[in-house]
């Protein structure tokens, strides 16, 4: 028996749309989130998790009906971050149905808020998005806003080590610099963050090559979050976990259709 | 029918669309009446030990247990819905539970905490709860659990140590991970168990 390493699809989702490009020819609907959920589901997606980019507030509430639809019909977990600010956001969508709600900026601005949600809904719901680049920082990392082009002027080291004081369930950490890249994650940055907490750490940003997934996983990452690679087809999820069960990994349904 | 006892503890419109799965129909209640006289009853639960027992208190939950296993009506607890079935959690300080069990819920020994994604299981001798998913992976999220063979088909899982994760003793059975987020796997666990009402 032992815990298998999850790989979790991300799908960028604004005004009930997914946005990035999705290269499935199989799908009737490509925009449509509820059905890729669906689709990663049978591909054997451990979690999913939804990116909430919406700007307004009419899309945050189409967002809050497509968390409602996928929760009711795609029976594994799910995550959704983005422009969540307090405490009623987080209610709002677990009532909604999702399972656990990633923050990152709103933290930033007021760190009592991981306190606040961990205290109300427990740590198992919170995920602490970190934005993060090289940088001259003490650490070498430092936390970015506005999807990596400013600098927050924390470090993400401290950081974590604070997020993981005030009750974070969870990290998910994404290279800036390597996101979208497909050059691979950023291995210094999950070794050093794995080192300075006792969460799950799930890696983002740059996966590439198979072998980028087993790298991130070598180098302490619990879960291995991917957009693209997904979304465009370059590896299908089953694919990546038979290559990882061949590695030594503990993974689930690698035979999955 | 089969209830879902709604004792504040979240969406549990998920859990009812996994249990309709089954062809049964499923209500979510907190009706004293209505939970007491279901053919099954499922008590979910997310959140810390003493927020959900107080809930479940609230809404006579801790009675309608009692009531229920006194009547031979069989009983499925989930994740903390499991936990406060116990006589003792100490999330947080200690707290009474249920004390269907005579167990304690403690803190996991593992160096990454909360126990978080899909493990594997040793099902008890005799499971029916695992029947025909004996190599499956279920969604666990828990830093706490009992860490002792409890009632008549105790299965466990591992991480850091063995702990219990499913019980199946006569009328009254629970799981440490959460079926209604496990998949196909999870709704088959789901299936096995709606057999036995």
């Amino acid at each position: 028996m032992s815990l298998s390493v999850r790989i979790i699809p991300c799908l960028d989702v604004t005004d009930g749309r997914v946005v990035k490009g999705v290269n499935f020819t199989d799908l009737r609907d490509a925009g449509d989130p509820v059905e890729m959920a669906g689709l990663y589901g049978c591909e054997g997606a451990d979690e999913l998790t939804f990116l909430d980019i919406s700007a307004s507030a009419a899309g945050r509430e189409t967002t809050l009906d497509v968390v409602r639809k996928t929760a009711e019909q795609v029976f594994i977990p799910l995550t959704v971050g983005g422009g969540i600010r307090t405490v009623e956001d987080v209610n709002q969508l677990l009532r909604a149905g999702a399972d656990k709600v990633s923050i990152n900026t709103a933290a930033l601005a007021r760190p009592e808020l991981i306190a606040e949600i961990a205290d109300r809904f427990g740590s198992q719901v919170l995920v602490l998005s970190v934005d993060a680049r090289r940088a001259r920082t003490q650490s070498g990392f430092e936390v970015t806003t506005h999807g990596g082009r400013q600098s927050a002027g924390v470090d993400a080291l401290a950081w974590v080590e604070k997020a993981c004081a005030l009750g974070v369930g969870e990290i998910l950490l994404n290279s800036m610099d390597a996101d979208g890249t497909r050059a691979g994650y950023d291995i210094g940055m999950i070794t050093a963050v794995r080192a300075v907490s006792r969460v799950p750490l799930i890696a983002s940003g740059g996966a590439g090559t198979l072998e980028d997934f087993s790298a991130a996983l070598d180098a302490g990452a619990d879960a291995l979050l991917a957009a693209s690679v997904f979304h465009f087809g370059i590896h299908r999820i089953p694919d990546v976990k038979k290559y990882l069960q061949g590695q030594g990994y503990s993974v689930r349904n690698a035979q999955a259709s | 029918m089969i209830a879902i006892l709604d004792y504040g503890s979240g969406n549990l419109r998920s859990a009812q669309r996994a249990f309709e799965t089954s062809g049964r129909e499923v209500v979510i209640t907190s009706d004293y009446e209505v939970a007491l006289n279901a053919a099954g009853l499922v008590v979910p639960g997310v959140g810390a030990f003493a927020a959900c027992m107080d809930g479940l208190i609230k809404v006579r939950g801790d009675q309608i247990v009692r009531d229920r296993m006194a009547a031979a009506r069989p009983t499925l607890g989930i994740c903390v819905g499991m936990q406060i079935l116990f006589a003792q959690g100490v999330e947080h300080g200690n707290h009474a539970g249920v004390g269907i069990w005579n167990a304690t819920v403690e803190k996991l020994d593992a160096p990454i905490l909360p126990h978080m994604g899909w493990n594997t299981v040793k099902a008890g001798a005799g499971s029916q709860l695992f029947k025909g998913i004996e190599e499956e992976s279920f969604y666990f999220v828990h830093s706490y659990a009992v860490k002792q063979a409890i009632g008549a088909i105790p299965t466990f899982s591992h991480y850091g140590e063995d702990f219990l994760a499913a019980i199946e003793d006569g009328v009254i059975a629970a799981t440490q991970f959460h079926p209604e987020k496990s998949g196909d796997a999870g709704l088959r666990l789901i299936k096995n168990w709606v057999q036995t009402l």
